[in-house]
């Protein structure tokens, strides 16, 4: 850091007004360096805020879901019959609604996603098609999600409805099928850039080495690229599914909103995001409130989880 | 025998080529359908009227969405002033401090609130402003919406700033400059193109947000500029017209729809330009 040690000495021996110039000389240099330090401890201050911010969050969670751990205990998360006009909570319709959503999406995007990663990362690494390709897939994240609620309640579902019948199920067309289709779509992006960057850092004299050895593109992608980037990967379909866990008003329009256990995945049902999005500010009882409250917090410490895993991996992989 | 079975060998390699090239493009496909319709369903609504009117009662033609025009624009303004500084001020203090101990529990934080679902945000805080202060307000949606902000500007603060090099600073100093002279005057407008498009992002990405705002800014059908009453936004008002029954609601929210996915569009593409034009890494 900066000192102004040169102060002192040019005080001795003078006049008066020299004396006083000085004076007031090391008055502004004080000043400064207490703005210095003030600015210092601010910006500290600053980072703070976000971990208190992270904290609060938490506290908040979990004070406002007392009365629910209270009164219904761990049994709640495994309770099937959610009826608060007659008292009865449990969360298990919401968890199994969630589950099934998220992983039925994940399932669905994972091949689309992979194929851009791949695409983007070992076809075509540069040019005007793939860059575009790139940005677009990049503007899917970008669309709001009550955007994609809106489309997927007026086109989405009455295709998935013909499709239903088609096969014989009841056409309802809202349903856990429905919002999976959508989460699909939602999270391309997520898993899509990640792999891409992953599989630019594989080292070129490793498939230079396999090509030499007469492989062909696919097998030096199958057994070089895909095995060397599988962390990564992995890491890019972590931080989907945390989306997909947590993604509110797109599901909250397209599942249905029934508060039973799904018979099928193409039952109407109800996420754990969508029920509190639905029915907060309904709910008159404390119990009730606490409760939804409570899944927020089982949502909040799973997503929280679920994205440190997925940031531990990847800060392993990108370091190595 | 070793021939046909190089063949075999190359034509599994094309056919894996073509699937992810069709895979690949299939992406695509959803986002230019969900456009193409939007545009089309909300082009013909879009005039004069429906920008400068209030809804109408149902079953009435007309109206317009001015209070959820005023409201977005309000709430995320007033977002901004809360998220903007602190993010900053926050992301200078990672970058200048890589190794403390609370720049590693600030780092892991800002990971924590990226990927906090919106909707527990929104519960977060009807806790803190709304059930105090006995109210839905708009004050309370947009610092709903600035928790969301903040972790985007931090981040893309940190990393522009981790991005300069070290000798511009230590230059600075040897000539004397106080520290936050040296932040404000020198690394700070140095880096300004990245805090900048981070800045953008996170906007584009709160004004689609609907999920925190259905606890806090709540909603309200008509034009309100007061920021301690119930405010209307164009998210909210597209979720609660698009679940209605009423045709002449849908209408609108199509082109409210329209009009927020053109307005997150420009700000996402027109950022991805800016950047490049710029030269910055985000």
């Amino acid at each position: 850091m900066v000192t102004r040690s040169d102060l002192p000495l040019r005080v001795i021996n003078s006049t008066p007004e020299a004396i006083l110039k000085a004076k007031k000389r090391a008055k502004r240099s004080f000043r400064q360096i207490r703005t210095e330090n003030v600015f210092k401890r601010t910006l500290s201050l600053m980072g703070l805020v976000i971990i208190i911010l992270v904290l609060g969050i938490l506290l908040t969670l979990i004070v406002q879901s007392l009365p629910s751990i209270k009164a219904l205990g761990p049994k709640y998360l495994w309770s099937k019959v959610w009826d608060p006009v007659q008292d009865i909570y449990g969360a298990w319709p919401f968890l199994l609604g969630t589950l099934l959503s998220s992983f039925l999406a994940l399932i669905i995007s994972i091949p689309f996603s992979i194929a851009v990663a791949i695409f983007l990362g070992e076809y075509h690494p540069k040019g005007w098609l793939p860059n575009l390709l790139k940005n677009t897939v990049e503007l899917i994240a970008a669309v709001p999600s009550v955007i994609y609620g809106f489309w997927g309640l007026a086109v989405l579902v009455p295709i998935v409805r013909s499709f239903e019948s088609s096969i014989g199920v009841e056409p309802v067309g809202v349903g856990i099928f429905s919002s999976s289709l959508i989460l699909a779509v939602m999270i391309i992006p997520y898993a899509a850039s990640l792999g891409r960057s992953m599989i630019n850092l594989v080292p070129s004299h490793l498939k230079e080495a396999a090509y030499g050895l007469g492989a062909t593109r696919w097998e030096v992608i199958r057994s070089v690229v895909l095995p060397y980037t599988k962390s990564g990967l992995f890491a890019g379909i972590l931080l989907s599914l945390g989306r997909a866990l947590g993604e509110t008003m797109a599901v909250t329009m397209v599942i249905g909103n029934t508060s039973l256990i799904p018979k099928s995945i193409f039952a109407p049902g109800n996420t754990m995001a969508s029920v509190i999005a639905n029915e907060f500010t309904e709910a008159d009882k404390p119990v009730y409130l606490s409760a939804l409250i409570e899944l927020g917090l089982v949502l909040f410490l799973v997503t929280v989880v679920i994205n440190l895993i997925g940031k531990k991996i990847i800060d392993r992989f990108t370091n190595e | 025998m070793q021939a046909s079975h190089i063949k075999y060998r190359l034509g599994k390699s094309y056919g894996f080529q073509i699937l992810t090239y069709i895979l690949a493009f299939a992406c695509v496909v959803p986002l230019i359908a969900i456009l193409i319709f939007i545009i089309k369903a909300g082009v013909t609504k879009i005039n004069w009227h429906f920008l400068v009117n209030i809804p109408k009662p149902v079953g009435e033609t007309g109206g317009g969405i001015a209070n959820a025009l005023v409201g977005s624009i309000l709430i995320i303004i007033v977002a901004s002033i809360i998220a903007i500084p602190i993010g900053i001020m926050a992301g200078v203090y990672l970058s200048e401090n890589r190794k403390s101990r609370l720049a590693y529990w600030c780092r892991l934080s800002t990971d924590i609130l990226q990927g906090v679902p919106s909707i527990v945000i929104g519960i977060v805080a009807y806790f803190w402003l709304v059930k105090p202060l006995g109210k839905f307000s708009a004050l309370s949606g947009s610092a709903a919406l600035a928790i969301m902000m903040l972790p985007i500007v931090v981040r893309s603060t940190e990393e522009t700033l981790k991005l300069l090099p070290d000798t511009l600073k230590e230059a600075a100093l040897a000539l004397g400059m106080p520290f936050h002279r040296v932040i404000f005057k020198v690394i700070i407008p140095v880096g300004i193109s990245g805090i900048l498009s981070g800045v953008m992002l996170s906007i584009a990405r709160i004004t689609g947000e609907t999920a925190p705002l259905l606890f806090t800014a709540f909603g309200n059908p008509y034009l309100s500029t007061n920021l301690t009453q119930p405010m209307q936004s164009l998210p909210l008002l597209i979720f609660n017209y698009a679940t209605s029954p009423y045709n002449e609601w849908h209408d609108l929210a199509w082109g409210a729809s329209l009009i927020l996915l053109m307005w997150v569009l420009f700000l996402n593409i027109f950022t991805k330009i800016v950047t490049r034009k710029w030269k910055v890494q985000l």
